[in-house]
C-alpha cells in the first residue's frame, strides 16, 4: 500500500509530461482552445480546493485572477518575468488573507454574497485609483509572450495544483477540512483550529488562481478593470467546478472540459441563439445528473466505488 | 452503327461540355470566407448591434445582390462565418484564432470596442489579416499602428475629439459669446479618461476655469447628484465624455431640473438615432462626437440604404467609419484582384478610396482617416458636423442651445 | 444641496429596495436562489415598453397586466421547473447548488428570449419625466412614483406577512420547511405563492424602472446582483429589511456622490454592505443562524 502515492504521482506526471507535447499537434486554434481549458481547470480546481471541503461557495475567484492580471499589467514591461509572477503571488497570498480573515464568520449565502461584494469593491478601488492617480483606465501590456509559452506555463501551475491537492488530500490538513465540512462545530470539539486550517487552504487555493491571472494577461494586449474582474469568470468557474462535482479532486475537470467544449461548439453552430441553447442545455443537465458528472461517473461504477469509499472512510477515522 | 457511334459520341461530348460548362460556373461562384466575431451579447453587445453588426449585413448584403466581389476575373459571393466573442477579450482572441486556423477565411472583420481589437490585433498580425477597426478609440493608435503595420483606425485618438471641442470653444470665446467657465463630467473607462484627460490639458492649455471635473463608475445609475451639482456651478458649457446608458441619463436629468447651458455636450450615443427618437425635438442643440454632412448625396444614400436593409438609420458617428472601411476593404480586394492578403494589404497602405467618407487613404504612419468630423450637433432632426470647420460640408453652430422644450 | 441629496438617495434607494423585495421573498421562503431574477425585471421592462411603445399604454396602467403576468409566469416555472429540484434535494445545501444551476440556465433562457425578439439595442423612451418642485428642489416625477410604489409594496407585504394567516404561514415556512409541514402548512403551495408574488414584485420594479433607465437584453445580471446586496444586507427574507437596505444604499451613493465623489459611489455602496455583514454576519434584520 505504501507504493500508491508514488505510482498516482508518476501517473500524473506522465499524464502532464504527454500534455506539454500538445502544441506540436494542434493549429493556433486548437492551442486557444487549450489554454481555455487549462485556465478553468485551474480556476475550478483551486476553487474546489477550498470550497469542496468546507462547502464554503466563493465568487471571490476574479478578484484573485484580476490581481494577478493587474500586476503584470502594471509591472510587466519593468521587471523580469519570474518576478512579476513572484509580486503577483504575494499579493494574491495577501488578499487572500485579508478576504479569509474578514469572512470567518459568514456563513452559507452571506460568504457567498460578500465574496462578490468584495470582488466589486476591489474593482471600483482599481478603477478609482487609475483615475485619480494614474489617470488612465486601461493598461497596454505589449509584452511578447506567445501562445506556447502561455499554455506550457498554465500547465506547469496545473501540475503543481494537482500535486498540492494530491498532498493536502492525504495529510491532516485534509481529513480536518473534510470534518469541518462535515459539521464545523465537531470539528472544533475534537480540537482542529478551525481557522487556521480554512485559512490556509484559502490562500493556496487564491495563489494559484492569480498565477493564472498573470499568466492569461498577457494574451490580451488591454487590461482594464472591467475585463480584470470580470464576475462572469467566478461565476463560470463555479459552474464548472459544481457540475463536474467538487468532492474529488479531479471532479471540476469532468466540468471543465465538457462545459468549454460545449460553449465553443454552440457558439460555432449558433452564434445567434447561442445563449437559448445554452440555457436549455444548461437545463437539461441540472435534471439529467443530479450529482454533477462524477456523481454520475461514481454511480456508474455503483457498488464497488461505494465499498472504496467505505473503506477510504474508515482509513480516515482510524488515523 | 456508325451514325449511331456519332450520336453517342454527340451527345457525349455534349455531356462533356455541360460538365465542363458547369464545372466553370461552380468555379466562378467561388465563394469569398469572410469571418467576424462581434458581441452579440454581453456588456459590449448595445454597442455592437447599434454599429458594427447593421454595416456588416448591409455591407454583405450588398455585395452579394449585386453579383459578388469583383476579384480578378471571377465574381465572387461573399460567404460569412460568424461568432458571438459575448464581450469577453479571451473569448473574441478565441474565436478569431478559429476564425484564421479552422475555418481559414479570406479576411476577418474586427470587433466592436477598443479592448477587443488591441485584444485580436496580435491574431491579425500573426496571419497577416488586415485590421480595420471603425470602433476603436485609442490614444495609442499611431503606437499600434507601427506595431501592427496592417492595422488601421479609422475612429481615431480620443485626444482629437477632445481637442476639436476645445477648438470650437476657443472660438466661441474669442467671440465673446462664453465665458470661462466650462463644467466636465467623465465615465471611469477607458474611453472616458482618456477624453477627459485630453480635453482637460486643452481646457487648461487655453485657460478655461474647469468649475466641475468629476468622474463616475460604470453602471452609475442616478446621475442627478452630477446635474444638480452642475447646474449650481451655473457654468456656460457643460461636457460628459459618458457612455450611452448615461448619456440618455444626463440628458433626461438636465431636462428635469432644467438645466440649460450655453453648450451642452454628451458622449456616445448621442448620435444613435434612439436618442433622436426617445427626445425628439429637445434633442436640437445638444453637441457630441462625431457627425455628418447632410447634403452629401453618399451619406444621403447609405443612410437610406442602411434602413431600408437592417430597419433602422445608422448611428451618426462610428457607424460610417465602419462602413467606410468596409469599402476600402471591398475595393482594396477589387483593386488587388487576388485574395492574397500581402497583396490587399498593400493595396490598402498605399491606395485612396472612395467611400462615405469620402476619399480617404491610410497614406501615412498613423494609420488613421485624417479630416473625420470630431464634433456635431443635432440640427433640425439631423446631426451635423461641424469641427474640423475646414472639412468640405462642415456646418455651422447653433448658438446658444435653444431652451429644452416643456414636457 | 442636502434635500436635493436625500431625495436623490431616497428615490435611488426606492428603486433598490422594490427590485430587492421580490427577491428576498423568493429566497428567504421559497429557498430558490434565483440568478435569473433581474431578467425578468427586464423582460417586465421590455413589456411596458411594448405596451407603451405600441398602444401607448401608460405604464402604470400597463402594470396592471404586467405585476399579473408576472405573477402567473413565477408560479408556473416554481410549479414546472423548482419544484422537481425541491423534491428531490436531499438537504437545504443541495436545494441551493441545484437552484443556483438551474435558474443560471434560466437566466440564459430569458436573455437569449430576449435577444431574439428584441435584440441587443439599448431601449429607451421618457415617461412622466416631468419636473416636480418639493422643499424646495426638483425632483422628475417618475422617480417619485417609484418611491411611493416601492413603500406601498413594503407595507402591504409587512402586513400581509404580519397580519394575514397566508402571511404567518408564509413565515413559518420561511423559518421552518419541515416545522411548517408539521403543523398543517402546505408547504410547497405556500412557497410557490411566495415565488410568485416575488416575480410578481420583479414585474412591477421593472415596469417601473423603464420609465427612467436605459436598459437593454443584457443588463439583467447587473439588477440581480444589487438586488442580493440589498436583500443580504437587509436579512434573508425580511421584507422591511430590504426597504431600509436599499434606502441606505440609495442615500449613500446620493450623499458621496454630491459631497464627496461620484466616482466613489458604487465603492461605498459595497464597502457599507461588507462592514454590515462584518458586524452583523446574518445581516441588518436577519435572525441570528442555527
Amino acid at each position: 500500500m505504501t507504493d500508491r502515492p508514488v505510482i498516482a504521482i508518476g501517473l500524473g506526471a506522465l499524464v502532464f509530461a504527454a500534455l506539454a507535447f500538445v502544441p506540436y499537434m494542434v493549429d493556433g486554434y486548437g492551442m486557444s482552445l487549450a489554454i481555455a481549458i487549462a485556465n478553468y481547470t485551474i480556476l475550478a480546481t483551486a476553487w474546489a480546493l477550498f470550497s469542496g471541503p468546507t462547502r464554503y461557495i466563493s465568487l471571490a475567484t476574479v478578484a484573485f485572477f484580476g490581481v494577478g492580471a493587474y500586476t503584470v499589467a502594471v509591472l510587466g514591461e519593468v521587471l523580469p518575468w519570474p518576478v512579476v509572477m513572484l509580486v503577483a503571488a504575494i499579493n494574491g497570498c495577501l488578499l487572500a488573507l485579508l478576504v479569509g480573515l474578514s469572512t470567518l464568520r459568514l456563513a452559507g449565502i452571506y460568504f457567498v454574497i460578500f465574496t462578490f461584494g468584495l470582488t466589486e469593491l476591489i474593482r471600483q478601488v482599481v478603477t478609482w485609483y487609475e483615475v485619480k492617480v494614474t489617470s488612465t483606465v486601461g493598461r497596454y501590456v505589449f509584452l511578447d509572450i506567445d501562445q506556447q509559452a502561455i499554455y506550457w506555463q498554465l500547465l506547469g501551475v496545473a501540475a503543481l495544483l494537482f500535486l498540492s491537492g494530491y498532498l493536502i488530500g492525504r495529510s491532516r490538513l485534509g481529513f480536518a477540512l473534510r470534518v469541518i465540512g462535515g459539521d464545523e462545530m465537531v470539528a472544533r470539539h475534537v480540537g482542529i483550529d478551525t481557522t487556521r486550517a480554512k485559512l490556509l487552504l484559502f490562500v493556496l487555493s487564491a495563489l494559484f488562481m492569480t498565477l493564472t491571472g498573470a499568466i492569461m494577461a498577457p494574451r490580451w494586449t488591454y487590461i482594464d478593470p472591467a475585463i480584470a474582474f470580470n464576475p462572469q469568470v467566478s461565476f463560470q468557474t463555479v459552474i464548472m467546478a459544481l457540475l463536474g462535482g467538487v468532492q474529488r479532486l479531479w471532479g471540476p475537470l469532468l466540468g471543465v472540459i465538457p462545459l468549454t467544449l460545449l460553449f465553443d461548439w454552440l457558439n460555432a453552430h449558433f452564434p445567434n441563439h447561442y445563449l437559448l441553447i445554452l440555457g436549455i442545455v444548461f437545463m437539461l443537465i441540472v435534471y439529467l445528473l443530479p450529482q454533477g458528472v462524477a456523481g454520475a461517473l461514481a454511480r456508474l461504477r455503483g457498488l464497488r466505488s461505494r465499498k472504496e469509499r467505505a473503506s477510504a472512510a474508515m482509513k480516515e477515522a482510524r488515523q | 452503327m456508325r451514325q449511331m457511334l456519332r450520336k453517342h459520341l454527340g451527345s457525349m461530348i455534349c455531356a462533356a461540355s455541360l460538365a465542363a460548362f458547369s464545372l466553370s460556373a461552380a468555379y466562378a461562384q467561388d465563394a469569398v470566407r469572410i469571418g467576424y466575431a462581434v458581441s452579440k451579447t454581453g456588456a459590449n453587445a448595445g454597442g455592437a448591434t447599434t454599429t458594427t453588426i447593421p454595416n456588416y449585413e448591409l455591407w454583405v448584403k450588398e455585395i452579394n445582390d449585386a453579383g459578388g466581389l469583383k476579384v480578378g476575373d471571377r465574381q465572387m459571393t461573399i460567404e460569412v462565418v460568424e461568432y458571438d466573442d459575448r464581450s469577453s477579450s479571451e473569448e473574441a482572441v478565441r474565436s478569431v484564432e478559429r476564425l484564421a486556423t479552422q475555418d481559414k477565411v479570406d479576411f476577418i472583420l474586427t470587433p466592436w470596442g477598443t479592448a477587443n481589437n488591441l485584444a485580436v490585433g496580435p491574431i491579425f498580425d500573426k496571419y497577416g489579416y488586415p485590421q480595420i477597426a471603425g470602433t476603436s478609440v485609442t490614444d495609442m493608435a499611431p503606437k499600434l499602428a507601427a506595431r501592427w503595420p496592417n492595422s488601421y483606425w479609422l475612429l481615431g485618438t480620443g485626444g482629437s475629439y477632445a481637442e476639436g471641442l476645445v477648438d470650437l470653444l476657443v472660438k466661441l470665446r474669442e467671440e465673446g459669446r462664453i465665458g470661462d467657465s466650462v463644467a466636465m463630467a467623465s465615465i471611469a473607462d477607458g474611453f472616458g479618461i482618456e477624453l477627459a484627460k485630453a480635453g482637460r490639458t486643452a481646457l487648461q492649455g487655453h485657460d478655461f476655469k474647469l468649475v466641475y471635473d468629476k468622474t463616475y463608475p460604470l453602471g452609475t445609475q442616478d446621475l442627478a447628484p452630477i446635474v444638480n451639482e452642475v447646474k449650481a456651478l451655473n457654468p456656460d458649457v457643460f461636457i460628459a465624455f459618458s457612455y450611452p446608458p448615461d448619456t440618455l441619463g444626463l440628458t433626461d436629468q438636465a431636462r428635469v431640473l432644467n438645466f440649460n447651458p450655453k453648450l451642452f455636450y454628451t458622449g456616445v450615443a448621442t448620435a444613435f438615432p434612439l436618442y433622436k427618437d426617445k427626445f425628439g425635438a429637445a434633442a436640437e442643440g445638444v453637441v457630441s462626437l462625431g457627425g455628418i454632412d447632410p447634403n452629401d448625396e453618399k451619406v444621403r444614400a447609405y443612410i437610406a440604404r442602411h434602413k431600408e436593409v437592417v430597419g433602422k438609420e445608422p448611428d451618426r458617428w462610428a457607424s460610417f467609419m465602419t462602413y467606410a472601411g468596409l469599402q476600402a476593404l471591398q475595393q482594396a480586394i477589387e483593386k488587388a484582384g487576388t485574395l492574397d492578403k500581402e497583396k490587399v494589404n498593400e493595396v490598402l497602405r498605399t491606395g485612396t478610396f472612395d467611400t462615405v467618407l469620402g476619399q480617404i487613404s491610410f497614406d501615412n504612419k498613423s494609420r488613421q482617416v485624417p479630416n473625420i468630423f470630431t464634433v456635431g450637433q443635432w440640427q433640425d432632426g439631423e446631426f451635423v458636423g461641424l469641427e474640423p470647420a475646414d472639412h468640405p460640408g462642415a456646418g455651422k453652430l447653433v448658438f446658444p442651445k435653444p431652451a429644452w422644450p416643456a414636457q | 444641496m442636502l434635500t436635493n441629496a436625500i431625495l436623490s438617495g431616497l428615490t435611488m434607494g426606492g428603486t433598490y429596495a422594490l427590485v430587492a423585495m421580490g427577491l428576498t421573498l423568493q429566497y428567504g421562503v421559497s429557498r430558490i436562489m434565483n440568478l435569473a431574477y433581474g431578467e425578468f425585471v427586464i423582460a417586465a421592462c421590455f413589456a411596458a415598453l411594448v405596451l407603451f411603445a405600441s398602444a401607448g399604454i401608460s405604464p402604470l396602467v400597463a402594470l396592471l397586466v404586467v405585476a399579473p403576468a408576472g405573477f402567473l409566469l413565477s408560479w408556473a416555472i416554481y410549479r414546472l421547473l423548482l419544484m422537481p429540484l425541491v423534491r428531490r434535494a436531499p438537504s437545504r445545501g443541495a436545494l441551493e447548488v441545484d437552484s443556483i444551476l438551474a435558474t443560471f440556465g434560466m437566466l440564459f433562457i430569458v436573455q437569449g428570449i430576449m435577444l431574439a425578439l428584441f435584440g441587443g439595442d439599448y431601449s429607451s423612451y421618457s415617461y412622466y419625466n416631468t419636473p416636480v418642485d418639493l422643499f424646495g428642489t426638483t425632483i422628475a416625477a417618475n422617480r417619485l412614483i417609484v418611491l411611493a410604489v416601492a413603500l406601498a409594496v413594503a407595507l402591504a407585504a409587512w402586513a400581509f406577512l404580519m397580519h394575514t394567516r397566508s402571511g404567518t404561514a408564509m413565515r413559518a415556512v420561511a423559518v421552518d420547511p419541515v416545522a411548517a409541514g408539521l403543523v398543517a402548512i402546505d408547504v410547497r403551495r405556500v412557497a410557490a405563492a411566495a415565488f410568485a408574488l416575488g416575480g410578481a414584485i420583479a414585474a412591477t420594479g421593472g415596469v417601473l424602472i423603464s420609465m427612467f433607465l436605459t436598459f437593454n437584453a443584457n443588463i439583467g445580471v447587473v439588477f440581480t446582483m444589487k438586488a442580493l446586496i440589498v436583500v443580504i444586507m437587509g436579512g434573508v427574507g425580511n421584507v422591511v429589511g430590504a426597504l431600509v437596505a436599499g434606502l441606505i444604499l440609495g442615500l449613500a451613493e446620493s450623499f458621496v456622490a454630491t459631497f464627496v465623489d461620484p466616482g466613489l459611489t458604487i465603492a461605498v455602496t459595497y464597502a457599507i454592505f461588507l462592514a454590515v455583514l462584518i458586524v452583523r454576519p446574518q445581516g441588518l434584520f436577519g435572525a441570528r443562524a442555527r
